[in-house]
């Protein structure tokens, strides 16, 4: 579904801010899996992300989506095949735009847009049974202006949004970090059933280690722009928080800021 | 006086058309965009030249609306392409356009370039819709009513504004129309936020480029209904109409407010003819001169942006002066009982 292949990236070269931000990046993910990634800051997870998106594009090294090489296509081509979640609620919605028209351009995802109506009948009928599915009353408020919902209500519209035509792969970038303890939750858990409806390809970057145990079948660590640690779907049910730190202190010999890693 | 008044009204009417372009880039968009000074005057260039070389006014007038269409492309292809700031890309296109419009009017000479068209017998758009209006009775005997109600002049014929209002509305539900469409919500959340509507597989390249071009093949349209109506065509005429065209759309906005799309189109119509009656009441004082008119247009923009500031926040101080007397009350009310 999705394969990273030698993806290197280095930033600032040659200055004395040169920073390696992918070194050598290699990863493939099979159709229905979702790997969360953790790791500190400045680890190369967004880069890494950005990469697969297309708003960055390699030193070197190529990028598959579905079995075809997509590297050198442009952000807004790739984009057909992947829906993205930010990690700002204000960034993955139109907030001076309707309920319903944000899910017209959802919608529109895989279709040449045309001179029809963006909302019709037909259309409004699928959006209101598409927002039922979040139970948070958006059905009702198709007409509300998307900057007059809560951040947790904006968070739940995009990740709709970029569900909603099925996309070959979906990237969840920190997407609850920006919420409370409750709404994160509530995010995470509509995440976890829109993802299983239609066991749909998914990387998501967490900062929180109990939810990249909780998720998925599939974890990665990175690290220094490198992946450290990669946990199959045979042992991550059996994993514990505990269990990486133990396993990062082991591979870079130093002791791990838990506290960073875990409120990120 | 009531002449004037209708001047102004039907010159509204006319700038409405820019101004619901001016509406596309600075609020659909939020793209300011400058090229509205020089594709006004090409659009007035280009009706005035065809008109003068024999052309049907309708002809012309089609040719000066894909006039605009192309300026407004080239605009948006400095920015998207050759990554030029905005502002900078409307400003270059502008000036470009300077010499464009003398070439394009130099069509009609036999020198390379002209500074202005006049079009005294020729026909227009106007003129061709005025032959079948007077046809009709309905202009006799609308005249008639008028001159019982005012006194003084009346106005020579109301085909012009009949026209006028018409083609200005069909413009407006266009508008209202193509921004409900897939194409046009795209455009809106372009404008909304870029990064979004890219992550839904949208060149948002094109569609600045295509909001731009729409936006100026109106103001061009607008500016060969000018040249038509005002008999004439001027390379200076577009001087300050990005202006012109900001104030009615604030103007609009601040009486009419923007609730809905159509709601705010409608109000940026008002916006373009509420200012062309302000500036005809203005330019009435005896002390204000027609060299003051720029000056004025500035100063009911500046209005018109501070106003809506000021009574917000009277409103704002009125409600908590009452909230807060609301609380002493009820706390008053507590120690009695």
């Amino acid at each position: 579904m999705l394969k990273l292949t030698n993806i290197n990236k280095v930033f600032n070269e040659g200055t004395p801010d040169e920073k390696v931000a992918l070194g050598d990046i290699n990863l493939h993910l099979a159709p229905g899996d979702f790997v969360t990634i953790i790791g500190s800051n400045g680890a190369g997870k967004s880069t890494m992300m950005n990469m697969i998106s297309g708003a960055l594009t390699p030193d070197f090294g190529t990028v598959h989506i579905d079995g075809k090489n997509v590297t050198a296509d442009a952000e807004y081509k790739r984009a057909r095949h992947i829906g993205r979640v930010f990690q700002d609620p204000m960034a993955g919605t139109a907030p001076s735009m309707t309920i319903e028209e944000n899910l017209a351009l959802a919608y529109n995802r895989t279709k040449p847009r045309t001179l029809g109506f963006g909302v019709n009948k037909k259309k409004k009928d699928i959006y209101r049974t598409a927002l039922e599915m979040l139970s948070l009353n958006l059905e009702n408020r198709l007409n509300a202006k998307v900057g007059l919902l809560s951040g947790g209500e904006r968070q739940a519209l995009s990740l709709l949004m970029a569900t909603f035509t099925q996309p070959s792969i979906l990237l969840l970038d920190e997407h609850t970090a920006a919420l409370d303890p409750s709404r994160a939750e509530l995010i995470t858990n509509i995440t976890k059933q829109l993802v299983e409806k239609d066991s749909l390809t998914t990387l998501m970057v967490t900062h929180n280690m109990q939810q990249a145990l909780d998720l998925g079948n599939r974890l990665i660590m990175m690290d220094k722009g490198q992946i450290i640690l990669e946990v199959g779907p045979e042992d991550k049910p059996n994993l514990t928080i505990p269990d990486l730190m133990a396993a990062f202190e082991k591979i870079r010999g130093e002791k791990m800021n838990s506290d960073r890693a875990l409120l990120g | 006086m009531f002449t004037a008044i209708f001047g102004s009204v039907e010159l509204g009417i006319i700038y409405a058309v820019m101004a619901l372009g001016v509406y596309i880039t600075f609020r659909i968009l939020d793209f300011p965009d400058l090229t509205v000074d020089g594709s006004f005057v090409t659009g007035a260039a280009v009706a005035a030249s065809m008109v003068t070389l024999g052309y049907n006014p309708l002809v012309a007038t089609a040719v000066a609306i894909v006039a605009g269409f192309i300026a407004g492309c080239c605009t948006g292809l400095l920015h998207t392409k050759g990554k030029i700031n905005a502002l900078l890309s409307g400003i270059l296109m502008m000036i470009a356009l300077y010499s464009i419009n003398l070439r394009i009017m130099g069509t009609t000479t036999e020198a390379a370039t002209r500074p202005n068209i006049p079009l005294l017998n020729t026909e227009s758009i106007y003129s061709m819709f005025g032959t079948w209006w007077t046809t009709l009775p309905i202009d006799d005997s609308l005249k008639n009513m008028l001159s019982n109600v005012v006194t003084g002049a009346v106005p020579s014929t109301f085909g012009t504004i009949v026209l006028l209002a018409a083609i200005t509305l069909i413009i407006k539900f266009i508008v209202d129309w193509f921004l409900k469409t897939e194409l046009g919500l795209a455009i809106r959340a372009t404008g909304d936020n870029k990064r979004m509507i890219r992550s839904f597989s949208a060149n948002t390249d094109n569609y600045i480029i295509l909001g731009l071009g729409l936006s100026n093949a109106l103001v061009a349209f607008s500016g060969a209904l000018v040249a038509q109506y005002s008999k004439a065509a001027d390379v200076s005429m577009g001087v300050g109409m990005i202006v012109i065209g900001l104030a009615s759309v604030i103007i609009g906005e601040a009486i009419f407010g923007t609730k809905t799309i159509v709601r705010t189109t409608l109000a940026v119509v008002f916006g373009a003819i509420i200012y062309r009656i302000v500036l005809a009441i203005a330019l009435r004082i005896e002390w204000l001169d027609a060299a003051d008119l720029k000056l004025i247009t500035a100063l009911i923009v500046i209005l018109a942006l501070i106003l809506p500031q000021i009574f917000s926040k009277m409103k704002e101080r009125k409600r908590k002066a009452k909230r807060k007397e609301q609380f002493a009350a009820s706390v008053r009310g507590d120690h009695i009982a």
